[in-house]
């Protein structure tokens, strides 16, 4: 048993290793002033969308453009800019696009209004179906559906 | 008993979804082609050498006048190569190119135009892509048209050749006058 360990305890090391190496290879060299200033960072690089691929964020992404991003966002940060004002200058420059979270305009205020609409249509058509069922009650039975009805539950008494 | 109807209004909004979306998918939307921010804008102001000259600083102001094309271009861009040629007839029947050397370097750009011939009536240098940036620029190659007053009035994609130009571009260069 023992012979397998140390092969196996040698290829662990590896793994690892190319881990922490690949891992630092995607990771930038950034200095900040304060821990505040680096959370904002990275929250900001999380929730901004790379434009030039498709659903990923600047965070992830490792085109030009995403890194560029990086940087802007960056420096913006140390020049005292609000998160919400990093964002605005984002869409000012490279559109509604690389926010997940679109603002309300008149574009996408459908987004918001569709699903409630849509929620609205269903409850109304619900209301709709209980209203009809309870203002028709059911058709009073002939007498010999009443017959038939008593035989079968004769049956089942029976059978139990 | 008439307003069964409403019934099948969930069946109908499927139905209309599902069209929607196969329009969508076979009409062949693209969906990497994203709109402008800037279209209907003023040009963003810069301060950039250009491309021959370091000490050559040029501002927008230097640009204006006459509409023009501002075309994004590096020497690491191989559609930009592609395009080059068509830029170069362009430019001869006189419509007027601005070029942006985006994110390259000094004499990679200055032996690219010597060796392909050089369209630019002004050849910008903008190493750090700044301004690319300020104009939302995601990659090379991309051509904005811009108006005497340097109004954006439109963002292209992508190299431009003589089909591109004959069916959709050349209609909104002309728009610009």
């Amino acid at each position: 048993m023992t012979r397998f360990i140390k092969p196996l305890r040698e290829l662990l090391v590896l793994v690892l290793i190319g881990a922490a190496l690949t891992a630092s290879a995607e990771q930038e060299q950034r200095y900040f002033d304060n821990d505040a200033l680096r959370d904002r960072y990275e929250q900001l690089i999380w929730e901004l969308r790379c434009p030039k691929c498709q659903n990923q964020n600047i965070a992830g992404s490792n085109a030009p453009i995403a890194a560029d991003m990086r940087d802007k966002t960056y420096e913006l940060l140390h020049q005292g800019y609000s998160d919400a004002q990093i964002i605005d200058y984002m869409i000012e420059r490279y559109s509604e696009f690389v926010t997940y979270k679109p603002r309300v305009t008149w574009g996408t205020v459908w987004l918001w209004l569709i699903p409630g609409a849509g929620l609205l249509t269903g409850a109304l058509v619900v209301l709709w179906l209980a209203r009809r069922s309870a203002s028709q009650p059911a058709a009073p039975i002939s007498a010999a559906e009443r017959q038939r009805l008593n035989e079968l539950l004769q049956r089942e008494s029976d059978e139990s | 008993m008439s307003r069964k109807w409403v019934l099948f209004l969930p069946l109908s909004l499927v139905l209309l979804l599902a069209g929607l979306f196969g329009y969508a998918l076979l009409s062949g939307v693209d969906p990497s082609e994203m709109p402008s921010a800037l279209e209907g804008e003023t040009m963003p102001a810069f301060r950039l050498s250009t491309v021959q000259d370091s000490r050559d600083m040029l501002s927008a102001d230097d640009l204006l006048g006459e509409p023009f094309l501002l075309n994004i271009w590096a020497t690491w861009c191989p559609s930009c190569k592609w395009e080059h040629p068509y830029l170069n007839s362009l430019a001869q029947e006189g419509v007027r190119i601005i070029g942006v050397n985006y994110k390259d370097e000094r004499e990679l750009a200055q032996a690219w135009l010597n060796d392909y011939a050089n369209p630019y009536e002004i050849d910008l240098f903008d190493p750090n892509g700044d301004l690319g940036f300020e104009l939302g620029v995601t990659g090379a190659p991309e051509t904005f048209f811009i108006d005497a007053q340097g109004v954006i009035r439109y963002r292209f994609q992508g190299p431009i050749d003589s089909a591109l130009w004959h069916d959709e571009l050349k209609a909104v260069y002309d728009s610009l006058h």
